[in-house]
C-alpha cells in the first residue's frame, strides 16, 4: 500500500545524496546527546559498576575476606557500613562485590550467546534435520523452568564457580539460541543470502558476512537482557546459598547472611540487593532506548 | 470555519480540498507529505489520483474522511465535504460521517476485514451503527448487494468468514460493505493491485458499473494508468505530494501537457532491439530446459516444462502468480532440483542441485531479484558486494576488483567515485537494482535470470533498468530469462515468449507469434485482461465477453 | 472443528511425549554422578560394605533402564521413593508443601492477573500519555528487582516499620482460612509484584500490535464507535495473546515461588527443594523438579490449546 508515512523522495541524480558522512563517533555521541534522560541514568550507572569493578582494590584498604571487627558493627567512621556477621568490613565486601558478581555473569552471558548464538544462526541457514533436531532439543530443555533444572543439576555436580557458570550459560543459551535462530531466519530468506549460496559461498562466509551482521542489533539487545536475567539468576542462587560460595563477596549471599538485621529495621542488608537491583535498571533501559532507536516501536516484552 | 464561497456558489461540489498540507513524523521531525493541494469532487464524479510510491496520495484519500495515519497531522489548508469543515469536526461528527456518506476500500481485503467475524455481520454493523435499517434489512440489502457485484451465491456467501473466500470476491464484498449505506462518497485505495491481472479485470468491471448504478462519487487511488484510465471521469497526478498536472480523463490521455505526466505515458513505448536472427536450429542453446519436472514435498508445481535460451536473446516467461514461473528459475539455478528431466548447459547436463555445481557452472548463470532492497545486503558497502564475485571467481586481487568494480559502475551508469563506498541503504530503488546487475554481471556469466526484475519500480525508473538490460545485453552478447506477469514488459523486452498457466507451458513462440492472432484460450484470455490505456477498453470488453 | 480435534490431541500427545522426555533427563541427570548416589552420599566415610548395602537399600543394583521404568511407575503412582536424609516417604514430604505453595501461587495469581491485564490493557489505549509512560517506567524497574529485594523491602515496610503483617509464614495444615491469607499475604504481594511487571508488558505490547491491524484501522473507517471496535473488533482475537501471556506468566510464577518461600519461610515446595539440594537429597531434589517441570509443561500446553481453540481460522475452516 502507498501509505508511507514519510515520501521516499528518490532523486534520480546521484549528486542530491550529500557525499561525506558524519564519522560513527560522532553520529553516536550525538545519539548519546539526544537519548532520553533514562537512558543516561542506565549509561551513568553501567561506567559506574564497571569503574567500581576494576578499581576495587584502590578504593578500600580492607581486604575481601578478611576479618576486621567484630559481626554486625555500626556504620561508622571505620567501617563505613559496618560489618557483616563475621566482622567483614561490609563497604569492602560491596566493591569486591561488583568484581565478582559483575564478572561471573558477564563470563556466562558471553558463554551462553556464544552457545546459543552460533548454533542458533546455524539452525536457520543450514534448516531440514540439523535444525529440526537442536530446536527438539532446546525445547525439551526449555520445558523445564531454568530455575529448578539448575538446583538440580547443582545438587549433582556441587557448586563451584565453573560449573555455576558451565549450567547457567548452557540453560541460558536456549533463549539465545531461539532468538538468534528467529531473527537468522528473517535474513536467511533474503534474496541476498540466496544470491551468496548460488555463487557458492561456504558456511563461514554466509553465517559470518551475509547474516550476523545483520543480526546485530538485536543480538546486542538480547544481550543486555539476557546479562540481567542471568545476572538475577546468579543473585538468587546465592542467595539461596547454591550459588557463588563463601569466602568470595558476592551480592547474593550477602543478603543472605545478613537478613536477620533486617527484622531490626537495619537496611544493611538491603545494599548488596539494591546494588543489583540498580544495575539491571540501568542495563534495562539502555535496552529499552537501543530497541526503540533499532526496531522503531518495538513494544515490551 | 465559514463555509467556503465556491461550496455555496456550486451546490453540486461534494468535496472541496484547499491548500491542504499534511505532516509526518519521520526520524523525529516532521516532513511534509502533501504540500499544499486543491482538490474539487462533484457529486457522482469520479476522479482518479495517479502517482508513483510517496506522492501522497493515499495520505490526501485518508484525509477526505478527516483522518490521519498515526505519526502525522493536518498542518494546513482545509477540507469541506458537503459543507462540513472535517479538519475541525469533532470526533463524533466525524464518526457519524464514516460509514454513512464516507466509505473506504483498502488495498488488502484479507488484512482489512477481522478474521472473527462473518462478511454479512460486518457489513450489517454499519446501518446498525449509524442506525439506518435494522438486522433484517441490512442482510436482505447485504445479498443484493452481494449479487449486484457478481459475487457468487449472494444468498450465503455472506455467512462465511473472510479467509474462507477468494481474494478477487473479498474486495468485492468490501465494496459491497462500503456501499451499506449508500455513502456519497467512496474512497477506493489502490484495491485491485494485490490482484491478478484476470481477478482485477472482473473487480474493476463490478465496481465501477455499482458506482454508476448508485450515483456515488468516489476518488479512486491507484499508481496504474490504465487501470485509472478506465475508471476515473477525471485524472490528477501527484508527485512529492504536489499536484502536477490535472484535466478529465480523455483529454489527460490524448493529450498531457507536463513534462513528468508525460513521461509516465511514454514508459509504454519501449522496444527492445530486436536480436540478430542467428538462425536458431543451427546453433546450440545455452541453456535448455528438458522435461522439467518439479515438486515442493509429493506435489508437483511444474510439468514437464522445456525451453531454450540463446546467446544475446530475452526469453520471457509470463503468466499470474503461482503459475510455476519464479519455480522455474528455482530449477534451472538449482535452488529446487527437478525430480524429472534435465538442464543443459551448452549441451551438457547441469548436475540438480546447485550444492553439487562447480564454480564455473554457478558462475555462468546468474540471477537479479524483483526486490532490489532484499538482494543486497544492507551491511555491505557497494565495493565489497560488486567486488565479491570477481574476488571469489575471477580470483582478483584488492586493486584488480577495484579497477573492475570501477569500470562496472561506469557500464551501469552510475559514477564510480560517489558510489563505490556507499551502503545500499544511500541508494534509491532504481541504482541498487543496478548495483544488483552490476554484481551479476561481475561474474562474467553468459545467462542472467531476470526475476521481475522491474515490477517493485516506479515506471520510469522500471524504463531506464530496461533499457540498460537491453543495451548490455547487445554489447555483452548476453542470454536472459526475463520472468514477469506484466504483458507490457513483455511486450517491450521479448524475443521468445513462455506462456505458464498451474506449472504448465500453454504456449511458446517468438514474441510476434504470441502477440498475434489466433490466440490459445488462456492467452487470450490473459491479454484481453490487460487494461489498456483507452478510456473505453473495458467497457468494449464487457460488451464483447457478454 | 475437526482441525481444532486434531490439533489439540496433537499439542496433548506432545505434552506427554515432552513430560516423559522431562522425565529422562531427570532420571539420567542423577547418573552423570560420578561413580554412584551411595558414594555421593558417604563420602569420605564410604567403605566397600557400606556402600553395597546402601545400593541394595537403593535399589543401585539393578540396571538404570529397570530402575527408570519401576521409578516412572512409582511416580505415576503418588510414589516417589524415600528421602535420603531422614528415610520418609517423599510423597508424604511432598503432599502438604505442595497445596501450600498452590495456595500461594493461587492468591498471586488472583491479584496479579485481573490487575495486570486491566492495567496492560489501558496503557496500550492510551499508549505514550503520562499514564503509558508512569507504567513503563514501573514495570522495567520492577522487572529488574531480585525477588529477595522486593521481598525484603515489604518486610522492611510492612513487617518491621508498620507492624501490620508477619514476616514469617508459618503456616500448618490446621491453620484456618483466613489466617491463612493473612499469613500469605506478604509473600503473595513480593510474587504480584514482580509478576506483574513481565505481564503488563506483554499484555500491552500484544494489544498495541492488535491495535495496529488493518481491520481496526476499517472499523474506525466504518464509522464505529470506540466501545464496538474494542468490544467487538479487538477483543475477540486479543483472547489468543492474552492466554498466552497469563500462562507463560503464571508458569513464571510457580518458579519465583522458590525465592520468595525461602525468604519467608513458608513451608511449600520451593523450601523443601532448596534444602534438599544443600543435604544433596537427591532423590527429593528429583520429585520437586519433576513437579514444578510437570506445572510448567502444563501451564504452557494449556496456553497452546486456548490459543488454538480461540483461532478464528481454526473455528472455521475453509
Amino acid at each position: 500500500m502507498n501509505t508511507n508515512i514519510s515520501p521516499k523522495v528518490q532523486p534520480l541524480d546521484a549528486s542530491q545524496i550529500p557525499a561525506a558522512r558524519p564519522s560513527k563517533f560522532k553520529l553516536a555521541l550525538r545519539e548519546l546527546w539526544r537519548a532520553p534522560l533514562s537512558a543516561k541514568f542506565g549509561i551513568l550507572v553501567v561506567c559506574g559498576y564497571i569503574f567500581i569493578a576494576i578499581f576495587a582494590p584502590w578504593l578500600t584498604h580492607y581486604g575481601e575476606s578478611e576479618i576486621v571487627g567484630g559481626p554486625f558493627e555500626e556504620w561508622g567512621k571505620k567501617f563505613l557500613l559496618g560489618t557483616d556477621n563475621l566482622g567483614r568490613d561490609m563497604f569492602t565486601r560491596l566493591l569486591y562485590g561488583a568484581r565478582n558478581t559483575i564478572g561471573i555473569a558477564f563470563v556466562t552471558t558471553c558463554l551462553a550467546f556464544l552457545i546459543g548464538g552460533i548454533s542458533g544462526i546455524l539452525a536457520a541457514i543450514l534448516g531440514g534435520w540439523p535444525d529440526q533436531i537442536m530446536s527438539r532439543v532446546v525445547d525439551i530443555l526449555m520445558a523445564i523452568p531454568s530455575l529448578i533444572f539448575s538446583l538440580l543439576l547443582l545438587t549433582i555436580f556441587g557448586t563451584s564457580i565453573p560449573v555455576l557458570v558451565i549450567i547457567i550459560a548452557v540453560l541460558d543459551s536456549t533463549r539465545v539460541f531461539r532468538l538468534a535462530r528467529a531473527v537468522s531466519l528473517n535474513v536467511v530468506v533474503m534474496d541476498y543470502v540466496e544470491a551468496a549460496r548460488l555463487r557458492g559461498e561456504g558456511l563461514a562466509w554466509i553465517t559470518l558476512r551475509e547474516v550476523l551482521p545483520n543480526i546485530m542489533p538485536p543480538l546486542v539487545a538480547e544481550f543486555g537482557l539476557r546479562f540481567c536475567f542471568v545476572f538475577l539468576t546468579i543473585a538468587a542462587l546465592s542467595f539461596l546459598g547454591l550459588g557463588i560460595q563463601p569466602p568470595t563477596a558476592d551480592w547474593g549471599s550477602m543478603v543472605r547472611d545478613n537478613a536477620t538485621l533486617i527484622s531490626y529495621g537495619d537496611i544493611t542488608p538491603l545494599l548488596p540487593a539494591g546494588a543489583i537491583a540498580l544495575l539491571t535498571v540501568g542495563v534495562n533501559f539502555i535496552v529499552d532506548w537501543f530497541l526503540h532507536k533499532t526496531s522503531g516501536l518495538k513494544d515490551g516484552q | 470555519m465559514a463555509s467556503n464561497t465556491s461550496n455555496a456558489a456550486n451546490n453540486d461540489v461534494l468535496l472541496e480540498i484547499r491548500g491542504l498540507r499534511i505532516d509526518g513524523m519521520r526520524d523525529e521531525k516532521w516532513h511534509e507529505i502533501v504540500k499544499g493541494i486543491d482538490l474539487t469532487l462533484h457529486r457522482g464524479e469520479v476522479l482518479g489520483l495517479i502517482g508513483e510510491s510517496g506522492a501522497g496520495k493515499s495520505t490526501l484519500g485518508i484525509a477526505a474522511m478527516g483522518y490521519v495515519k498515526p505519526g502525522c497531522r493536518f498542518s494546513g489548508g482545509s477540507i469541506t465535504f458537503d459543507g462540513i469543515d472535517m479538519i475541525a469536526a469533532s470526533e463524533e461528527k466525524k464518526q457519524a460521517l464514516r460509514g454513512m456518506r464516507i466509505a473506504y476500500v483498502a488495498q488488502s481485503a484479507a488484512a482489512s476485514f477481522n478474521p472473527a467475524h462473518k462478511l454479512i455481520e460486518q457489513f450489517a454493523e454499519i446501518p446498525l451503527q449509524h442506525q439506518k435499517s435494522n438486522k433484517a434489512e441490512a442482510y436482505a440489502d447485504a445479498k443484493d448487494l452481494y449479487g449486484k457485484l457478481l459475487l457468487p451465491d449472494p444468498n450465503r456467501i455472506g455467512f462465511r468468514y473472510p479467509h474462507q473466500v477468494s481474494g478477487g470476491q473479498l474486495q468485492r464484498a468490501m465494496t459491497a460493505m462500503a456501499m451499506s449505506c449508500r455513502p456519497d462518497l467512496i474512497i477506493f485505495d489502490e484495491p485491485t493491485t494485490a490482484l491478478d491481472v484476470t481477478t482485477q479485470i472482473e473487480v474493476l468491471m463490478t465496481m465501477k458499473d455499482i458506482v454508476e448504478k448508485f450515483n456515488t462519487a468516489a476518488i479512486y487511488i491507484t499508481h496504474d494508468l490504465a487501470v485509472v484510465a478506465q475508471m476515473a471521469d477525471r485524472i490528477m497526478v501527484l508527485r512529492y505530494g504536489e499536484l502536477v498536472e490535472e484535466a478529465p480523463t480523455r483529454i489527460m490521455l490524448a493529450n498531457p501537457k507536463q513534462d513528468y505526466t508525460k513521461s509516465l505515458w511514454a514508459v509504454r513505448s519501449f522496444r527492445k532491439t530486436p536480436a540478430l536472427n542467428l538462425g536458431q536450429n543451427d546453433n546450440q542453446p545455452i541453456i535448455s530446459v528438458q522435461n522439467v519436472t518439479a515438486a515442493y514435498g509429493s506435489l508437483d508445481i511444474l510439468h514437464e516444462i522445456s525451453f531454450n535460451l540463446y546467446r544475446g536473446q530475452t526469453v520471457s516467461v509470463v503468466g499470474e502468480s503461482g503459475s510455476g514461473k519464479s519455480t522455474t528459475a528455482r530449477v534451472i539455478t538449482g535452488l529446487l532440483p527437478a525430480r524429472l528431466g534435465e538442464v543443459l548447459f551448452q549441451g551438457q547436463a547441469l548436475p540438480k542441485d546447485y550444492r553439487q555445481r562447480s564454480k564455473d557452472q554457478l558462475r555462468q548463470v546468474q540471477m537479479i531479484y524483483q526486490m532490489a532492497d532484499t538482494a543486497i545486503n544492507p551491511r555491505q558497502r557497494i565495493r565489497d558486494i560488486i567486488g565479491r564475485p570477481l574476488s571469489f571467481y575471477l580470483g582478483m586481487n584488492a586493486k584488480q576488483c577495484e579497477e573492475r568494480t570501477r569500470e562496472l559502475l561506469d557500464m551501469i551508469e552510475l559514477k564510480p567515485d560517489q558510489f563505490i563506498d556507499r551502503f545500499p541503504s544511500e541508494l534509491s530503488g532504481g541504482q541498487k537494482q543496478r548495483i544488483c546487475i552490476a554484481r551479476a554481471l561481475a561474474a562474467e556469466p553468459t545467462c542472467i535470470i531476470c526475476d521481475e526484475v522491474t515490477s517493485a519500480l516506479d515506471q520510469l525508473v522500471a524504463e531506464g533498468i530496461l533499457r540498460l538490460l537491453d543495451r548490455l545485453q547487445r554489447e555483452l552478447n548476453l542470454a536472459y530469462m526475463f520472468i514477469t506477469h506484466d504483458l507490457a514488459t513483455v511486450k517491450a523486452i521479448s524475443d521468445d515468449v513462455v506462456v505458464m498457466l498451474k506449472g504448465r507451458i500453454v504456449e511458446q513462440g517468438s514474441k510476434d507469434d504470441i502477440f498475434s492472432p489466433p490466440y490459445p484460450e488462456y492467452t487470450e484470455k490473459l491479454l484481453s485482461s490487460v487494461p489498456q490505456m483507452d478510456p473505453d477498453w473495458m467497457r468494449n470488453l464487457l460488451a464483447k465477453r457478454s | 472443528m475437526l482441525s481444532i480435534l486434531r490439533l489439540t490431541l496433537q499439542r496433548l500427545g506432545l505434552g506427554v511425549l515432552v513430560l516423559f522426555v522431562v522425565s529422562l533427563i531427570i532420571f539420567l541427570g542423577v547418573e552423570l554422578l560420578p561413580g554412584d548416589l551411595c558414594q555421593a552420599i558417604q563420602g569420605q566415610s564410604a567403605t566397600e560394605s557400606t556402600v553395597a548395602a546402601c545400593r541394595k537399600d537403593l535399589g543401585l543394583d539393578q540396571s538404570a533402564p529397570t530402575r527408570y521404568v519401576h521409578w516412572l511407575q512409582g511416580i505415576v503412582k503418588g510414589d516417589f521413593g524415600k528421602s535420603l536424609a531422614n528415610g520418609r516417604q517423599i510423597s508424604e514430604l511432598i503432599s502438604v508443601r505442595l497445596q501450600n505453595t498452590f495456595f500461594l501461587a493461587i492468591v498471586a495469581a488472583v491479584i496479579a492477573v485481573p490487575l495486570s491485564l486491566t492495567l496492560g490493557i489501558l496503557a496500550a489505549l492510551y499508549r505514550n500519555s503520562w499514564f503509558d509512560r508512569t507504567i513503563n517506567v514501573f514495570t522495567l524497574s520492577s522487572i529488574s528487582f531480585p525477588e529477595f529485594f522486593v521481598a525484603y523491602i515489604l518486610i522492611l515496610v510492612f513487617s518491621v516499620k508498620l507492624g501490620w503483617f508477619p514476616s514469617l509464614s508459618d503456616v500448618s495444615p490446621d491453620t484456618p482460612f483466613f489466617e491463612r491469607l493473612y499469613k500469605v499475604f506478604l509473600p503473595a504481594l513480593t510474587l504480584t509484584l514482580v509478576v506483574m511487571a513481565h505481564m503488563m508488558r506483554m499484555t500491552r505490547a500484544a494489544i498495541i500490535n492488535l491495535m495496529a491491524s488493518p481491520y481496526i484501522e476499517m472499523a474506525k473507517f466504518k464509522g464505529l464507535s470506540r466501545g464496538r471496535i474494542i468490544l467487538h473488533h479487538a477483543l475477540p482475537n486479543a483472547w489468543a495473546p492474552i492466554v498466552n501471556v497469563v500462562a507463560l506468566n503464571l508458569a513464571y510464577l510457580i518458579v519465583g515461588v522458590v525465592i520468595v518461600e525461602v525468604v519467608f519461610v513458608y513451608p511449600g515446595l520451593g523450601q523443601l527443594i532448596v534444602d534438599s539440594v544443600q543435604k544433596r537429597d537427591i532423590p527429593v531434589v528429583q520429585a520437586c523438579s519433576i513437579i514444578f517441570a510437570a506445572t510448567y509443561v502444563v501451564l504452557n500446553l494449556t496456553a497452546d490449546i486456548l490459543s488454538i481453540a480461540t483461532n478464528p481460522r481454526l473455528l472455521h475452516p475453509r
